[in-house]
This record gives C-alpha cells, structure tokens and sequence, in this order.
C-alpha cells in the first residue's frame, strides 16, 4: 500500500469527520479493552506471564541469530525450505517464484500483516495470480479494496451495513441478490463463496504467530480457522514471517499465547491455534507437498542493539490500540501505513523512515495507557520520543516549533527575566480575561481556542511575585 | 510510616514545593494550597526561587541537550531538601521517572538526579503514603468527580491517594465518572499540534464528567484542568474546575478555573 503516513494530519481530520468510521470506534474503544480487563482480572498471575513474556522475547533477540539458525536446521531437516529475504522485495521475488514454479493461479491467504508491509498483493496480482483474503476481515476490505484498519480486526472501521452493501455488490455476480441484514447470515454467504476459493487455491499462504526454534514449527492463531484450510488444502505452503518472530521452545509459546489472546480479544485462547511442523508425510492423510519459509528482516536487525529494539518484542495483539485515545479518535487508516496506533507509531518510522513518518510519533499524548497494557511491556512512549529525538537531530521538526522551543529555552535558563516576562504576560491576561475569566480567541493560540477557551490566569500576579511580596510569608498567621 | 500516625510527632520536614510552570503563571491558588496542606501536615515549606519549569516541553520535543540543561537548573535548585513536592503528576513524573535517563552517561549529574528522584513526591501521594494524613481540615458541600492525569496516574501510581483525602472531607460526595482513567487529549504540545484530535478526546470527557453529575470536576494537573475546563465553558457546562489541592485546603471560595473574578461557587 502507498504509504500516506506523511498527511497524517488531513487524514485524521477526515476520519474525525467520518460517521460511520465514528460509529465504529465508539463501540471498539469499550468492547476490547472491557474484555481484556475481564480476562486480565480472572488470571491472577497475569502480571507474572507479562514478564515471562517479555523475558522470552528479550532472551530471543539477545540471541537472535542462534535461534534463527536452530529454526532453519529443524525446517530443512523435517523436509523443508527456508529462504531468507533481507529487503521487502526480496520477500516478493522468492513467493513470487514458489508461485510461479508449481504454476500457481490462485494464492489462499491467511491474514498476514508482513504481506501487508510487502504490499505482496500488489505483486501477484501483476504477475496474474490472483491472492484471495480467508480472514472475514480481510476479505471485506479486499473486496472493497481498502488496506486493513487494525492489526487484528482488520475491517473494525466498518458498520454492519457497509458490509451488507459490500456482499451484495460483489456476490451478486455468484447468485446472491438478496441484501443481508443479520451477523450470521453475512458470514454464512461469506463462508460459502470462500469455501470454494480453498479448494481452488494452488498455493496457501499463512503468517506465523510465533516460529518455534526447538522444533520448527510455525504457529498461527486464529478465531476462525481459515488458516487451518489455508495450509492443508494446497499443495504448497508458505509461511510469511519476520525474523523476530522465532522464539526457543513450545513451553515458551505456551507462556506467549496465554498473554496473547488475553490482551488481544479478552479470550482466555484463540479458538483455533495450529502448529505447522514442515511437509505432509506419507503416513499423513493430509497437508501440502511443499513446505516454505521465507524469513523476512526488511530492515530488523539493524534496530538490534540500538535504544529501539524494545519494539521487537511485539506479538502483534493490538492491545495498544485498542486502548489508545488517539487512535479510538481517529481510527487506523489515520496512520497511513500498515501498522496503527502506538506500535505503528514506532515501527513505522523504523520501516519507511523518519522523514516519511515523524508525524506517528508526535501524535500522542505520552498518555502511557498502550504501555499499561502490552504484553510484553514494550515501553511505547519513551520510543517515540525517540523517535521524536530522532526527527529533532535531523532538524525535521517543524521550523516554528523549534524557533518556539528554542526562544523558551534561553528563557527559561534566565529565571529573572523569565519571571519578568512571566509577569508581565500573567498580567496582561489577566486584565483582558477579567470580565469573562476565559478567552473565547486568542492571538497566536488558535490552535486552543478553536475548540476551547482559554482560561485567564486568577488575578494577583504570578505565584513568585506574590511570594516574593509577601516576602516569603505564610499564607496562614 | 505506619499508616495513620502523621510524621509530625518528629521532627518537621522541610519540604521545597515545585510550583510548576503552569501554578505559577495561570492558577498561583494551588500552590498556596499545597503549602498549607504541608503545613497542616507539619512540613516546614520553602520555595526555591530559582526554579522555573521541570523541562517537559523540550524533553517531549525530542530536544534532549535542553532538557538536560533545564533538569540540571532543576537539580541545583532543590538540592539538599529533604523532600520537593510538585503539585503536579506530570512534573513530579518528570522529575522522578525522566531525569535520571538523562544524564546516562555523566555519573555524577545522574547520581544527583537520581538523589532528587528519591526525594521527589506529587503532593497528594507525599501527604498520604509519606506523611500518614487520611483527614484535611476542609468541608466541600457538593458532588465531586475525579480525573486521573495520565502521568500521575501511570508513572506515579496516583490513584487512591487524592480520594482517599477527599472522602474524609465534610459534606463532599465523590461520583467516579465513567473511565476516569483516559487522557483528556491534553498531551502538553498535542493540543495544539493535534486540536481536532485533541478536541474528540475532551469531548468525550466532557460527556463523562456531565454524566456524572458531579458540580465540580478535580484533577491534579493543571494542564489536564486548563483544557476541560476550556471545553466545558465553551459547552456552556456549569461545571466547576478546581485543581484537587484547593479543595483539600478548603480554598474554595475563589473562582474556579476561567471564571471571571467577583464568581464564587
């Protein structure tokens, strides 16, 4: 997809001026982040797993090459391949020439958002094969031709009725005029037209969960077990997976997955959680003749060691934004790239490049909820103000928020004059805010009060001026 | 400290108060309300002229060299004071979970922010988790509702400690609004740099704090008050705004926030 991360700014205003968008996320802000807390609360050692989660993912990436290596080994030992891309087109050109070789003319896919971040879509489809979304979501939104709008849910943006209007423009075609109005009816039709894509498909194509270095599996979860006919129905498998996505052991994805569900959905487990462990064996009744790994890093490894590899820790639950303001306000599509909210906040800079997207980090209050509740503790807001420190550096931040910063700066290393202008400015707006007590406009502060009124400062004077003149007084005899 | 018995049965602490930029410019009240809080409490207080802000604005900038600069005028400030307290979660925040970091790689500044760190408290959780005080001497006859500022509440575990004092207040109902705990869209800079993003996040707020039926919303921040305060008066709201101190010192009898002077509640 076309990164439009750079006019955050308009899209956000657009998203803020969406009703059905609006309607949407009024009911996502107290449905997710209600169940996670339920979840959380019948756990009692909840915390304790969200620090043996974060231990697992830490000891991996301190370890990531081994882990790596230890995975291959298994993979090519069950029968295997791994191929390793460094860049996002490298990805492409290795699934594009799996496809082409068993003369692929349809790819069944299951939600992956590295396929997202390698717009890997785009790409079969000018070659002519044609990938087919298995996920619900995903698929409305193909259908529709929109990228995801949340890293789990990825048509949450959207209301029943859109959905509605969506099916019966696209499934008129198969026999299907009636509009839908009920949940269930929708996913019926939705099952029916794909069950047919499954059988069709040449090639399955799933992310991973997790990697499992121990024995070689991939690991997915999901609610609807689209995966699980993605994988055994065609021929070939690949799995799509970043590098960060391999831990050591079964025991240690048992620890992650019981973090995972909780924090994503509020659900004690996905209700589908499959371990894929290489081809089908000749004992077996089922599962594709080849199996594929292709390990992608675009651009990963160089954040290992830096101040910012926390953000590797990601399982992808979406906890952060479900639980961030900024993003209940606005919505993913705001963010302009695969990754919303908080994590995309981080990961975005990081993958397209700061002067693509320094406006993600600056676009957050620090309010720290995402932190609170992630898995794996990532520490989300002192990574953007990495970031932020990162785009200063570079002299990418604004020009009058520098000048602003700067003149504040050499203020308020002067305390005398910073009191005298302070004083002075207290004043001032305090004798024009008299009648009212607020300002319904101010000069240069029209950001505030387009929205809210600027309250006058209480008269008397600053603080240390009343201080000082009552000579450091008590306020009591 | 055991809980219940108040320190003043030793000897009186000496606390500096951090005035915090915002106190000091637009509501002075607060901090003459922190200061008799600590001395009802039996602090001796004193007020370090030469302070001025925590830093906030440029650390969240990402302009790490003057944070630096402005935390090290900080540290020099309060040094040797047995306890600075802010009436602020953000800057308390600041002072205690933030300076450290900055100073990674100059070992004598960060043993000395972290020596501040230490001593470093909001006020309500000094008076409360430090000093022992459960009761102030106020009376509040009215319906009160809580917001929990993201910083206070997050870095500095402020929670129960300013509900705690205001239960044993005379005549003050306490009505938790629905998710006290989400930001108002206040966010420092974001404000102003995001107002319409800004604006939906205290919209909402505003629609919490109405349906609670609270007379008077409280905080601990000023900046979280300046900004609901600024949306319910241009709603139109009766809503009062006061910072949690100036009810807890009984100076409740000023204007609120953005009224105009002569208006008491």
């Amino acid at each position: 997809m076309q990164p439009s991360a750079h006019a955050f700014a308009a899209n956000a205003s657009a998203a803020l001026a969406d009703p059905n968008l609006q309607d949407s996320l009024a009911k996502l802000k107290v449905g997710f982040s209600e169940r996670r807390r339920q979840a959380a609360e019948r756990l009692p050692e909840f915390e304790q797993l969200r620090d043996r989660a974060r231990d697992i993912k830490n000891h991996t990436l301190a370890h990531l090459d081994f882990y790596l290596e230890e995975f291959e080994r298994k993979v090519l030992a069950l029968g295997g391949h791994v191929h390793w891309a460094p860049t996002a087109a490298d990805a492409r050109r290795i699934i594009g020439e799996l496809c082409r070789s068993v003369g692929a003319r349809t790819v069944a896919k299951s939600k992956s958002m590295v396929a997202e971040e390698i717009a890997l879509n785009e790409h079969l489809e000018a070659m002519g094969v044609s990938p087919i979304e298995t996920d619900l979501g995903e698929y409305i939104i193909q259908l529709r031709n929109e990228p995801p709008s949340h890293i789990i849910a990825p048509a949450v943006h959207l209301t029943k009725d859109q959905v509605a209007d969506t099916f019966l423009e696209h499934h008129r075609a198969l026999g299907f005029t009636k509009r839908l109005t009920e949940r269930n009816d929708l996913v019926a039709e939705a099952r029916y037209v794909l069950r047919q894509k499954f059988l069709d498909a040449d090639v399955g194509l799933t992310g991973a969960n997790f990697l499992v270095a121990e024995t070689g599996s991939s690991m997915l979860v999901t609610n609807e077990g689209n995966a699980d006919l993605s994988n055994t129905l065609p021929r070939m498998h690949i799995v799509l997976a970043s590098i960060e996505k391999v831990i050591p052991t079964l025991e240690d994805a048992a620890v992650l997955l019981r973090v995972l569900a909780r924090s994503a959905t509020g659900q004690e487990s996905s209700a589908y959680t499959t371990l894929n462990t290489g081809p089908r064996r000749p004992e077996d009744p089922d599962g594709p003749e080849q199996y594929h790994v292709v390990l992608l890093d675009n651009g990963r490894s160089s954040v290992l060691g830096t101040e910012m590899q926390d953000m590797l820790r990601c399982i992808r639950c979406g906890a952060c934004m479900n639980h961030c303001p900024v993003y209940g306000a606005i919505g993913g599509h705001a963010y302009g790239w695969v990754y919303p909210g908080p994590i995309g906040a981080v990961l975005t800079p990081q993958l397209l490049g700061v002067e693509e997207a320094a406006n993600l980090p600056n676009a957050s209050t620090f309010c720290g909820r995402c932190e609170s509740v992630c898995p794996v503790r990532i520490p989300l807001p002192k990574l953007m103000r990495h970031w932020r420190e990162r785009e200063f550096e570079r002299h990418l931040t604004p020009r009058g928020v520098r000048r602003g910063l700067a003149a504040w700066a050499w203020l308020a290393q002067r305390p005398r004059l910073y009191r005298w202008m302070t004083g002075f400015a207290n004043r001032l707006l305090a004798l024009f805010g008299r009648a009212e007590g607020r300002y319904r406009s101010l000069p240069l502060a029209g950001g505030w009060t387009r929205f809210r009124d600027f309250p006058a400062p209480e008269p008397g004077g600053t603080f240390h001026a009343r201080w000082a003149r009552q000579g450091g007084a008590r306020t009591r005899p | 400290m055991v809980a219940g018995v108040p320190s003043s049965v030793s000897a009186p602490r000496r606390v500096a108060l951090f005035v915090t930029c915002l106190v000091d410019m637009f509501r002075p009240s607060v901090g003459f309300a922190a200061i008799k809080l600590l001395e009802d409490a039996g602090c001796i207080v004193e007020v370090p002229p030469v302070q001025v802000c925590c830093g906030q604005p440029a650390y969240n900038s990402g302009d790490r060299r003057t944070a630096r600069t402005i935390a090290a005028q900080v540290i020099d400030a309060f040094d040797g004071y047995e306890a600075v307290v802010a009436p602020s979660g953000s800057c308390g925040g600041m002072l205690i979970h933030h300076y450290p970091g900055l100073f990674e790689d100059d070992p004598s500044m960060r043993a000395r922010a972290e020596s501040l760190a230490s001593r470093s408290h909001e006020l309500t959780s000094f008076l409360v988790d430090v000093l022992g005080v459960r009761t102030v001497s106020a009376r509040h006859a009215g319906t009160v509702t809580y917001h929990d500022s993201c910083s206070g509440l997050r870095e500095l575990g402020v929670k129960e400690q300013p509900r705690e004092l205001l239960r044993h207040i005379d005549g003050l109902t306490l009505s938790e609004m629905r998710a006290p705990e989400v930001c108002c869209g206040f966010g420092g800079t974001f404000c102003v740099k995001y107002p319409d993003i800004s604006d939906a996040m205290v919209r909402e707020k505003a629609t919490d704090i109405a349906a609670s039926g609270a007379g008077t919303l409280l905080a601990g921040d000023l900046g979280c008050l300046m900004n609901m305060a600024g949306k319910l008066q241009r709603e139109g709201s009766a809503v009062k705004v006061r910072h949690v101190a100036e009810i807890l010192a009984g100076m409740d009898d000023q204007p609120a926030i953005g009224e105009p002077p002569g208006t008491t509640r």
